[in-house]
């Protein structure tokens, strides 16, 4: 091979992997550079940040505000509280879980379906003694999962019992829906499914699958694992397209009520589909990652823009905004 | 959005000032652009001979300071036996050596180094002051008389009549040989010039050439006009100082004075020498307080330190760069810095080699450190004091197998090491050995890229002379910091959305 044929094979290589800049904002492509210096530190406010980044400030900042969140059934702070762990545990009859209040990601999540003599039965179906969860509870107290590694606090949760609409679509782990919404108007949306790559877990860089939702009505447009799109899940091998969120309405009139309760311009919301309950918060995040656009098939910036643009988004009521987001931000015209 | 309009202002301020610093140094300090540049210094060395017959001796020798184009370095003497003290004089400066009893014959060495610097700045050179006028006697008083008219009438300046009065001592022969019986012609010359009220005196050069042994001092008669002044050749009558030119003596005192000997003569020798740059500076600056604000000026141990130090901008700011407009992820923010001027004490090789080693066997034993369920503070000193006893035990093993290198190990530093292990190891647990590879390995590419940067003898030389650069890569990393476009990694990452589009 000659030289110059060398030469163009690993030009054709590099067009082949990566984007053209100029491509990728004519999509509209948020990169991270301008989500942290246009977005982020424009519209979150820094002393903010400890009411997202902390479970327990966030659950009870929801509860003034109104916003559905699941049951609290308690907080382990200390250390010696540790073995206060099976008293508190007899105020629920069923299932919970537990989790680190400086969490991110999922990590240092324990879910107990069922309580019985046999002792705590996990969500894989192993069982645990009352050992086992001290000895998580004292692990999350120590900051084993916390960003830093910080002290941090154990809260006990009521589980949430997920609707029947996604079975099928997640392997083991609770599906939720991460909703992008920027000074109270939903502007993105997406379902975070496990699969058994990751490990039952919804974090999308460790292979749970990501399906973009439409605003309008709540469908699956795209479904992606690993930032590469599929159509059938992984394990179940369900279509993804088939995907519909109900109570779509409710769950993007409770992400848009964040916003009211959190003063975070850019935010991002995950929500659960709660059985009996109906949409619950599951938690905040004022850094929301960039992977939804990939999900989505489709760039943040034109509707960030957008939202920029209105001038007279101070008189409109949350039902205003959601009918607003519902109806521009959607495939269907 | 508040305006960026201030913003720019500061850092185009930023970027001006450093240039304008940066430039300013290397116009008036003759700082080059590169390392390695050669300077030359002129090594001259003067012997003093004369005959000891026991009584206490006294010897004098005039010697230079720095001059236009000479900049006095380092001086020394070599006289056992004497006693020696440099004195300050309106004649100008000397060496002066004494001794109680002296027999035979006797040597004395003198030895300066004159860096050859076009931007010298010399001792401040005292005029001549105005000597009474001799009265000579006839019939010398009334022939020296008429050459001055002579020269006078075809003279329109101090420097032309100067001209003219050399020319009148060569033309008329006679008259010349004359008043050479009473004085040297020099002498005459600079007595009828300071009679015609034009300040001059005698002085005494050097000629330097390479290499030259046993060469003696010139005479040259230096006449001012107002603050200038030039120098003539008193045999030819040519004006002005030829490069090689070295004033030795210009204060119109003696070369060399000798009290209690006989037969003393002096001599010179004289060698040139490329010195780099940096070490005919050092020296220039030494004892230079007047200079403007230059690392030359502190202890050398201190400006060692400070080549490191200023360093470490370089180094944040390719991990800047890296990190916004790459997307390379590293752990800890600026580890990858400090890893990297370890690199610089260690050299790559063995710095990737014992880091890799000190990691690797230290993410082992956390592992078990991990199962002990350790609160934060007490698992990372535990870690420390891991990392410590590994350095101790790679540093013995390296040395029993004869590989001095091995020892090098200590440079890194001990903290870091230990808060990158406890990281790797929560990343590890948290999100796989795909992450801490990921991790790992960026930060290991970003340190060696750091390295790289920070290891060029170009990039310490522009750091450490030209402190302006500071500025510019402060501006630089300003700039860097409201950079808002895509990074290069983000490039792959969306490049599904783009497919997606034409489908």
């Amino acid at each position: 091979m000659s030289e110059a044929a060398v030469k163009m094979n690993w030009f054709q290589t590099l067009r082949e992997r990566y984007a053209h800049p100029s491509a990728l904002s004519k999509i509209g492509v948020l990169g991270m550079n301008r989500r942290n210096v246009s977005y982020i530190s424009r519209y979150n406010p820094r002393h903010l940040f400890p009411l997202v980044d902390d479970k327990l400030q966030t659950k009870e900042l929801a509860l003034e505000a109104g916003v559905k969140v699941p049951d609290l059934i308690g907080v382990i702070s200390e250390q010696h509280a540790v073995k206060d762990l099976s008293y508190i545990l007899q105020r629920c009859s069923s299932g919970f879980c537990i989790k680190p209040a400086h969490g991110s990601g999922g990590k240092g999540i324990m879910v107990i379906t069922r309580q019985s003599e046999e002792g705590y039965r996990k969500s894989n179906g192993q069982f645990a003694n009352i050992g086992d969860l001290e000895r998580h509870v004292s692990n999350i107290l120590a900051g084993l999962f916390s960003l830093g590694g910080r002290a941090d606090v154990a809260i006990i949760e009521d589980l949430i019992h997920f609707d029947d609409c996604f079975s099928g679509f997640s392997y083991e782990g609770v599906p939720d829906t991460r909703v992008i919404v920027f000074r109270g108007f939903p502007v993105m949306a997406m379902m975070r499914l496990s699969t058994a790559a990751s490990n039952g877990k919804a974090n999308l860089h460790q292979g749970a699958v990501g399906v973009g939702l439409d605003i309008g009505d709540g469908h699956a447009l795209r479904a992606v694992q690993f930032d590469k799109p599929i159509l059938l899940h992984p394990d179940t091998g369900l279509n993804m397209m088939t995907l519909n969120v109900p109570h779509w309405e409710e769950v993007l009139t409770l992400a848009v009520s964040c916003y009211e309760m959190s003063g975070l311009g850019y935010l991002g919301t995950d929500i659960v589909l709660d059985r009996f309950k109906g949409p619950m918060l599951l938690e905040l995040n004022a850094r929301p990652g960039l992977t939804i656009q990939i999900a989505n098939g489709k760039g943040l910036l034109p509707r960030l823009r957008q939202i920029e643009k209105l001038s007279h988004k101070k008189r409109m009521s949350v039902a205003d905004r959601v009918a607003y987001a519902r109806e521009h931000f959607t495939d269907h015209q | 959005m508040a305006s960026r309009t201030p913003f720019y202002i500061l850092v185009s301020l930023l970027f001006l000032a450093g240039t304008a610093l940066t430039l300013h140094r290397h116009i008036a300090f003759d700082i080059p652009w590169f390392p390695g540049e050669q300077r030359q210094t002129w090594s001259i060395e003067a012997k003093i001979d004369f005959e000891a017959s026991g009584d206490p001796v006294t010897a004098r020798l005039a010697i230079p300071s720095t001059q236009p184009g000479y900049t006095q370095l380092n001086q020394q003497t070599a006289s056992p036996g004497y006693g020696l003290s440099f004195l300050e004089r309106e004649t100008g400066t000397y060496a002066e050596w004494s001794k109680r009893e002296a027999n035979g014959n006797q040597s004395l060495y003198y030895k300066v180094d004159m860096l050859v610097d076009p931007f010298a700045i010399p001792d401040e050179q005292n005029m001549v002051q105005n000597v009474k006028p001799n009265v000579e006697k006839e019939p010398y008083a009334t022939a020296a008389k008429m050459i001055l008219e002579r020269a006078t009438e075809r003279s329109s300046s101090n420097y032309t009549l100067a001209r003219e009065l050399i020319h009148e001592f060569n033309n008329q022969e006679q008259t010349a040989e004359l008043l050479a019986q009473v004085k040297p012609k020099t002498v005459w010359i600079a007595q009828l010039l300071q009679e015609a009220g034009v300040p001059a005196r005698r002085i005494h050069a050097l000629e330097l050439e390479d290499g030259r042994r046993r060469q003696s001092l010139i005479e040259y008669i230096q006449v001012f006009d107002g603050e200038e002044f030039d120098v003539f050749n008193p045999e030819t009558g040519d004006q002005g100082q030829a490069d090689n030119l070295l004033l030795w003596q210009y204060h119109s005192g003696p070369v060399l004075e000798v009290i209690g000997a006989t037969n003393a003569q002096v001599s010179f020798s004289m060698i040139s020498q490329e010195q780099p740059f940096n070490i005919a500076l050092n020296q220039k600056f030494a004892d230079n307080e007047w200079l403007n604000f230059s690392l030359y000026t502190l202890p050398l141990e201190e400006q060692a330190i400070f080549k490191g130090i200023l360093l470490i901008p370089v180094g944040v700011l390719i991990v800047v760069l890296m990190r916004i407009l790459v997307g390379i992820k590293t752990s800890g923010t600026f580890m990858p810095v400090l890893i990297a001027m370890a690199f610089i004490q260690t050299s790559l090789m063995t710095g990737l080699i014992g880091f890799l080693l000190i990691v690797g066997v230290g993410l082992m034993i956390r592992s078990y450190l991990s199962y002990l369920n350790l609160l934060l503070v007490a698992r990372i000193s535990a870690v420390i004091i891991m990392v410590i006893g590994m350095i101790a035990i790679f540093s013995i093993m390296a040395y029993k197998f004869g590989l001095t290198e091995g020892m090098k190990i200590t440079f890194f530093p001990m903290i870091i090491l230990a808060w990158t292990i406890e990281r790797m190891s929560i990343l590890w647990e948290e999100e796989g050995a795909k992450e801490v590879m990921i991790q790992g390995g960026g930060s290991l590419l970003v340190a060696i890229l750091a390295y790289l940067a920070m290891n060029l003898d170009w990039v310490r030389h522009l750091t450490f002379n030209f402190m302006g650069i500071q500025l510019i890569l402060m501006a630089i990393t300003l700039v860097a910091g409201s950079y808002t476009g895509y990074r290069l990694l983000e490039l792959k990452r969306f490049k599904p959305l783009t497919k997606l589009d034409k489908s």
